[in-house]
């Protein structure tokens, strides 16, 4: 074998595809973290007490948490003194339309194949970009108010919508949830807002996409999506950012409330920068995601195809509340170079009759490491909870590893849980036989990978799920032959 | 003629399982190689394809005028060397179909033909599932997953319908087929037989060579051809073992 792994040291010749960056004005928030910079961030947003009052509680209870290090993955301490808490692009100033946006934001849009103008965007997909820290436009907003739905920028629903924020914001993830929430908590900048009101049936899916531009910036984007009864709605976020040869933070928090008989499904892309060939650079992305089937009948699925950052860190959770909820989790993973992921779901059945499905596919290359880490709780009054988890490893060479860490705590003796795990190798066989028929490398590799995410990739929608597709080959690029 | 081969010697892991193996085929012969365990039968065929496993240290190959032992295994494979493997993979989540289809446009791009689009794929795809006697949900399961042994052979053989090879090597492909499955792969060989498409039949037994009767037989032993004969060649080994080769060609223990 030692041919398969001279082959495979050849890895990487693949280039980050969205690494440029845009020149752009930008206005800073002085760098470094204290009250005044929570302040600075909620006066420059002109935000209302009782949000100021959010942040500063967060930031003082920041102040008592340690940084968690029980992850399995591995990177210098952050300094949070040296990263700068805000920026925006300084012409944004009430834009009525998209004329109104920069044409060099419009045009690193168009370069990230974001179809930004209306006319040029692919049919039914609303889209609200956040470029740094600021939401640049939302598209299609018109069309969706005349259902009802709300669908902006977070900075905007603050204002169109206190109420709601009032009421939902740090209701699934309390700013006390953990390090990087409470951070966030303190310094989010901006992000999406989304609430679908009773009944309706979103037509079209709702899509953000997050770009990091500006240098040595985090990333702390809050996303609130709130279903009412009965209603509907799809989610898809997008993520990319510049090469850059220092780390970058993205600690980003997302909220889901799902309510009576509404189904929330949320797909994620995420294509951060992954650091070069040599582990130099990439993004740190320390996201949490949870979303609450509060009703009953309620589902909430989530779908991920992570791809980016140097260290993925998130577990998009579902909390199963309402009797008879459905919490779903379909993830891809894939890890190249010395990339690292600890990814994986929290399914906290609470209500009756529940019901939670993971299926996690973790895809290793280089020197990479992939972990999937899931916890299913069933807690005591959860009567008939059931859990079917699916944990699959693929691993392409020997320098990388896969790792599985599966919690179960069971409170009931009624439920039923299942879990089951394979890890699998793309082998010199399996290629030899693809070349036999005539598949190139390259080409066998991408075949392989979408045949073994094909369960998880199926859960997007159509297009996106083309975009995935061709992510994931790009990705692999190089990684065999 | 299709192939040549010339004194080829080959080795895997510095130890040496090709001694030197001379064969020529011409359009339309069928060869059968026989020979016992270890002789090197699956080695030249993993050779012949290009496995990387294998260094050839010397010798020469000629496949339609080219130097085959330049070329990447796929294309070989695309100018029309087809290996029927003796254990073929599977692939989860691809389906046939959609593996073929890859598969075969790359082999038509290849010859400058137009990619077949799904529709035309499909009608192509019933045409020969039907020549080999197989049920059309085989093409919307997972490559070989779950199949049985006789089922990844005929799928095997339909791949090799499908991709319209002028050079076909059959790699102990009935081992592990009971007579039915035997009858299914043989014809579907037979039906594919002309004066343009050549196979090589690599076979532990006779017992293929009653469906599938060969122009050649040739005997390999220790990483050498040491006997060259026609299907009545095979009808002997089958009745007398590999024993009495030994003795015949007496120097080859002296070789070893």
């Amino acid at each position: 074998m030692a041919n398969e792994n001279e082959l495979l040291t050849e890895l990487t010749d693949s280039e980050y595809k969205y690494g440029f960056t845009s020149d752009i004005e930008q206005e800073y928030a002085p760098k470094g973290l204290s009250e005044d910079t929570v302040r600075f961030i909620s006066q420059k947003k002109n935000e209302p007490e009782f949000l100021l009052e959010f942040r500063l509680k967060a930031y003082r209870h920041w102040l008592t948490m340690k940084d968690p290090q029980w992850q399995n993955v591995n990177f210098p301490t952050i300094d949070f003194q040296d990263i700068i808490y805000y920026a925006a692009p300084k012409k944004k100033q009430e834009l009525q339309s998209l004329d109104e946006v920069d044409p060099e934001l419009l045009k690193t849009f168009e370069k990230l194949g974001i179809p930004l103008s209306e006319q040029k965007m692919l049919a039914g997909v609303a889209v609200d970009a956040v470029f740094d820290s600021v939401s640049v436009a939302t598209t299609f907003k018109d069309k969706l108010a005349e259902k009802g739905i709300v669908f902006c920028s977070f900075s905007e629903a603050v204002h169109s919508h206190p109420e709601l924020i009032k009421k939902y914001l740090g209701s699934v993830v309390p700013y006390t949830d953990n390090f990087y929430a409470a951070l966030n908590s303190a310094v989010f900048s901006d992000g999406s807002f989304c609430y679908i009101p009773k009944g309706v049936r979103c037509p079209m899916e709702l899509s953000t996409y997050f770009r990091i531009n500006a240098k040595n910036t985090g990333q702390f984007e809050r996303t609130l999506i709130i279903a009412d009864d009965e209603s509907y709605v799809s989610y898809l976020e997008g993520c990319t950012a510049p090469m850059r040869d220092e780390n970058q933070l993205h600690a980003a928090v997302v909220e889901l409330v799902a309510h009576e008989k509404a189904e929330i499904k949320y797909s994620t892309v995420q294509n951060w920068y992954p650091g070069d060939k040599n582990g130099v650079g990439g993004i740190y992305n320390f996201v949490t995601k949870r979303g609450i089937c509060k009703g009953i009948s309620s589902k909430i699925s989530w779908t991920q195809v992570e791809t980016g950052s140097a260290i993925t860190w998130k577990y998009p959770s579902v909390v199963l509340q309402g009797d008879n909820s459905v919490g779903e989790f379909y993830s891809v993973a894939v890890t190249n170079n010395f990339q690292q992921a600890d990814t994986g779901t929290k399914m906290i059945h609470t209500g009756k009759n529940t019901r939670s499905r993971i299926v996690s596919k973790g895809i290793s290359a280089g020197k990479s490491q992939n972990s999937y880490r899931g916890l299913v709780k069933v807690l005591k009054k959860a009567e008939n909870a059931r859990n079917f988890s699916q944990c699959d490893s693929l691993l392409m060479g020997d320098t990388c590893g896969a790792h599985t860490f599966p919690y179960l705590e069971i409170g009931n003796s009624s439920s039923v849980v299942e879990h089951e795990a394979t890890t699998s190798k793309i082998n010199e066989d399996i290629l030899f036989y693809c070349n036999q028929r005539g598949i190139s490398q390259e080409d066998a590799v991408a075949l392989i990978v979408n045949g073994y995410c094909k369960e998880v990739l199926n859960q997007l929608p159509m297009e996106f799920a083309v975009e995935a597709q061709k992510l994931l080959a790009i990705s692999l690029e190089g990684s065999v032959g | 003629m299709i192939l040549e081969i010339k004194n080829l010697c080959a080795s895997i892991d510095e130890k040496e399982i090709l001694k030197g193996i001379n064969l020529t085929i011409n359009p339309g012969e069928v060869h059968a190689i026989m020979g016992p365990n270890g002789s090197g039968k699956s080695t030249l065929a993993s050779v012949l394809a290009g496995k990387s496993d294998y260094e050839v240290t010397s010798g020469s190959v000629t496949f339609k005028n080219q130097d085959l032992l330049d070329l990447d295994p796929e294309i070989r494979a695309r100018e029309g060397l087809f290996l029927s493997f003796q254990y073929p993979v599977e692939i989860p989540g691809v389906s046939t179909a959609n593996f073929l289809k890859a598969s075969v446009n790359e082999v038509r791009k290849h010859r400058g033909l137009e990619p077949y689009d799904a529709m035309e794929f499909l009608k192509v795809m019933k045409k020969e599932l039907e020549l080999l006697e197989m049920d059309k949900s085989f093409l919307s399961r997972s490559l070989n997953e779950g199949f049985s042994g006789g089922e990844k052979k005929r799928n095997e053989i339909f791949q090799m319908a499908m991709l319209d090879p002028v050079l076909s090597i059959l790699d102990e492909t009935d081992s592990g087929l009971d007579i039915d499955a035997l009858r299914i792969v043989a014809e579907g060989v037979n039906k594919l037989r002309n004066t343009e498409r050549s196979f090589l039949i690599i076979t532990h037994y006779q017992r293929l060579l009653d469906y599938i009767v060969p122009d050649f037989v040739h005997v390999l032993y220790q990483g050498k051809i040491i006997k060259t004969g026609t299907k009545e060649l095979a009808l002997e080994l089958e009745e007398r073992g590999y024993d009495w080769l030994k003795s015949e060609v007496p120097s080859l223990e002296e070789v070893q």
